[in-house]
């Protein structure tokens, strides 16, 4: 670079140009440095989980996962009940918080002017900074007495003398169980799922809407033939990061679930256990080394019944987002 | 400055003996309540100068120990007692072990339970369903009590068998004893298991329990006390002893030891000293905070047998503990 002879412009900027190259390297490869570091500590913790769990991955081979006799004493190890437990809780939070997170995001994003929407998704994002022994305080003293009296009752008498689905309402009415459970999950993934289906519907073009509006469309009609369409892929994403928020919660779910290990039964009225509430209850006293290896392999399979959920819905909002790259 | 780690149950009262000694002598004692299990792992692994639990080693565990011989070194009393919520009931229920292992197993499902009713007239008019509540956090107090069921019970013996956590046939569980406490108040019927300390300062109501000499006896500190003292005469030489069950006409069956775990051969001189005198201290002057603490104090004869382990803690063929 000869910028003394022939100084130019465009040389001026070429020259400052390689030393700003220079600190672009270096700030691309910090960043890869940083990212690839996150990388290394998820596969970090992969590795050490299975070598943890190597005495009863060895011991009880696929059996771990489709048994449910859990016996620390006779080392008699089967986590299908606490894998049940988890995937209920959390599809049942899953199907009482999607509706409700969709449509506050959708009032908020489609129909309140910008002083009532953002207040109210405000509110709704701060229940995602309560701690989650707060969430499982009150569900304990407040929300499960209301359960136990009111709503499973009621649920019972509406729908357990149904076919099929009143399998689902059948037994005594204790409010310790995957009812409560889902309920109080539904409420601590409300935040992720309102606010997520709030951007997803916010990135919707407004030539989406306003092309549906000049075809004499109504409110609703725009709604549900544009940017329902258009955002199907994002919501589904939204769901699925609820999901593996709701697989991972511990704490409040472990005061309302009930902690009991028995048998896998249809009955959301059934006392049970999550894979994350049964790693928090056994941990600090699992002394024989199979049953510690027994409780960290249960932590393996919830990390990776998590990382796929995740994956997925990080798939699907990977497909929104480029569709709108696409329209652009 | 020495570390020590785990039982919950004993908690409040080694802090609180610390802090006493810490004021006596300077010495600071730091001491994590992460469960039995975590004390044992952390003696095991040798990461601390000293471990608690409540449920004793096992073979194995005594075997896996890095630093050679543990010794167990009996600290204080702990008593378990059934707790329930029956509006009906008057007077305190009375148990035996054949209803409180039935109860548990399954195999009495209804207060009115002719086996109940013979102990319990009251309970006659009480024809509901019986909800159990267990701990769901393993635990020392858990291991006491099914420690007990296992003695008295040869099927809860061969079906669940002694565990800090085991296999509960049916039941909800709930984590700790204000867990449990709170689970059987807010369920109508239901029947749970607590420390003994933890009932009385809740005013909880709770069952008496038949001993081995058919008497039903009030859980107190006096007959808590008196199990240990019925059975330091055929005491293991080791101290693992389980004293459920125990002899003795007034001696409230229901109870354990918690235990501080120790090596016998200690590498560092100054730790060895500083660990054997608070050792000594506890298991004589500090027995008086105990009871006001809600700790039921270990017998003379047993304090006497601690004494000996601690003395019997050694560096380099010398004896730790400064004087004879």
């Amino acid at each position: 670079m000869r910028s003394d002879s022939h100084p130019s412009l465009l040389e001026d900027a070429a020259s400052g140009s390689a030393l700003s190259r220079n600190s672009d390297l270096l700030f691309s490869r910090g960043t890869a440095v940083i990212a690839g570091g996150s990388i290394v500590l998820l596969v970090g913790l992969a590795v050490l989980l299975i070598h943890d769990s190597l005495p009863s991955l060895s011991r009880y081979g696929p059996n771990f996962f489709v048994t449910t006799k859990w016996d620390p004493v006779f080392e008699e190890f089967g986590a299908a009940h606490y894998a049940y437990g988890t995937l209920v809780t959390s599809i049942l939070a899953l199907i009482l918080a999607t509706p409700v997170g969709i449509a506050t995001a959708l009032f908020v994003a489609e129909y309140a002017p910008r002083w009532l929407g953002d207040p109210i998704g405000f509110v709704i994002e701060l229940l995602a900074v309560i701690p989650s022994v707060i969430f499982g305080l009150w569900a304990f003293f407040i929300l499960t007495p209301i359960v136990r009296f009111t709503i499973e009752p009621a649920l019972k008498a509406a729908i357990g003398p149904l076919p099929v689905i009143g399998g689902l309402f059948v037994g005594p009415t204790i409010g310790r169980d995957y009812f409560t459970a889902g309920v109080i999950l539904a409420i601590m993934i409300l935040p992720t799922i309102m606010s997520i289906s709030r951007e997803i519907f916010r990135a919707v073009p407004d030539t989406q809407r306003e092309g549906m509006l000049a075809l004499g469309a109504t409110r609703w009609e725009m709604i549900s033939n544009a940017v329902l369409p258009y955002a199907r892929g994002g919501l589904a994403g939204a769901m699925g990061l609820g999901l593996a928020r709701a697989m991972g919660e511990t704490m409040a779910v472990t005061m309302v679930i009930g902690n009991s290990s028995s048998a896998i039964s249809a009955s959301l009225l059934t006392p049970g256990y999550t894979m994350a509430s049964a790693i928090a209850n056994q941990f600090t006293e699992a002394d024989k080394e199979i049953y510690f290896a027994a409780i960290v392999q249960v932590a393996l399979m919830l990390l990776v019944v998590a990382t796929i959920v995740n994956l997925l819905s990080r798939v699907l909002v990977a497909r929104i987002t480029s569709k709108f790259s696409d329209a652009a | 400055m020495l570390d020590g780690a785990g039982a919950t149950f004993p908690a409040v009262l080694y802090s609180k003996w610390y802090d006493e000694y810490f004021k006596l002598t300077g010495v600071k004692v730091n001491y994590q309540s992460i469960g039995s299990g975590g004390g044992i792992k952390g003696i095991s692994d040798q990461t601390v100068d000293f471990g608690a639990t409540d449920g004793p080693m096992t073979d194995e565990q005594m075997k896996a120990a890095r630093g050679g011989e543990i010794l167990h070194i009996p600290m204080a009393l702990g008593a378990v007692v059934p707790t329930y919520n029956i509006p009906e009931l008057k007077t305190p229920m009375k148990l035996t072990s054949d209803t409180l292992a039935g109860i548990f197993l399954g195999d009495i499902t209804m207060w009115n339970d002719a086996r109940l009713v013979a102990d319990n007239p009251d309970l006659a008019a009480v024809n509901k369903d019986i909800t159990t509540v267990h701990r769901s956090d393993g635990s020392g107090t858990t291991f006491v009590f099914v420690d007990y069921l296992s003695a008295v019970s040869k099927t809860w013996k061969d079906r669940i068998g002694v565990a800090t956590s085991v296999n509960w046939p049916h039941g909800l569980g709930a984590k700790g004893n204000e867990g449990v406490a709170g689970e059987v108040k807010s369920n109508l019927y239901s029947i749970g298991y607590v420390e003994y300390v933890y009932a009385a300062k809740n005013r909880l109501g709770f069952a008496w329990m038949q001993n081995q000499s058919g008497a039903f006896i009030e859980p107190t500190l006096e007959s808590v006390s008196a199990a240990a003292a019925g059975a330091a005469a055929n005491i293991a030489p080791d101290l693992r002893a389980s004293i459920v069950n125990a002899p003795g006409p007034r001696a409230y069956p229901i109870s354990g030891f918690t235990w501080l775990l120790a090596y016998r051969t200690m590498k560092d001189l100054a730790r060895a000293q500083a660990l054997t005198r608070v050792m000594w201290w506890s298991i004589h002057d500090g027995q008086k905070f105990a009871g006001d603490l809600g700790y039921v104090p270990i017998p003379d004869p047993i304090v006497e047998k601690a004494a000996d382990k601690i003395l019997s803690i050694h560096v380099n063929d010398r004896r730790a503990f400064p004087h004879s």
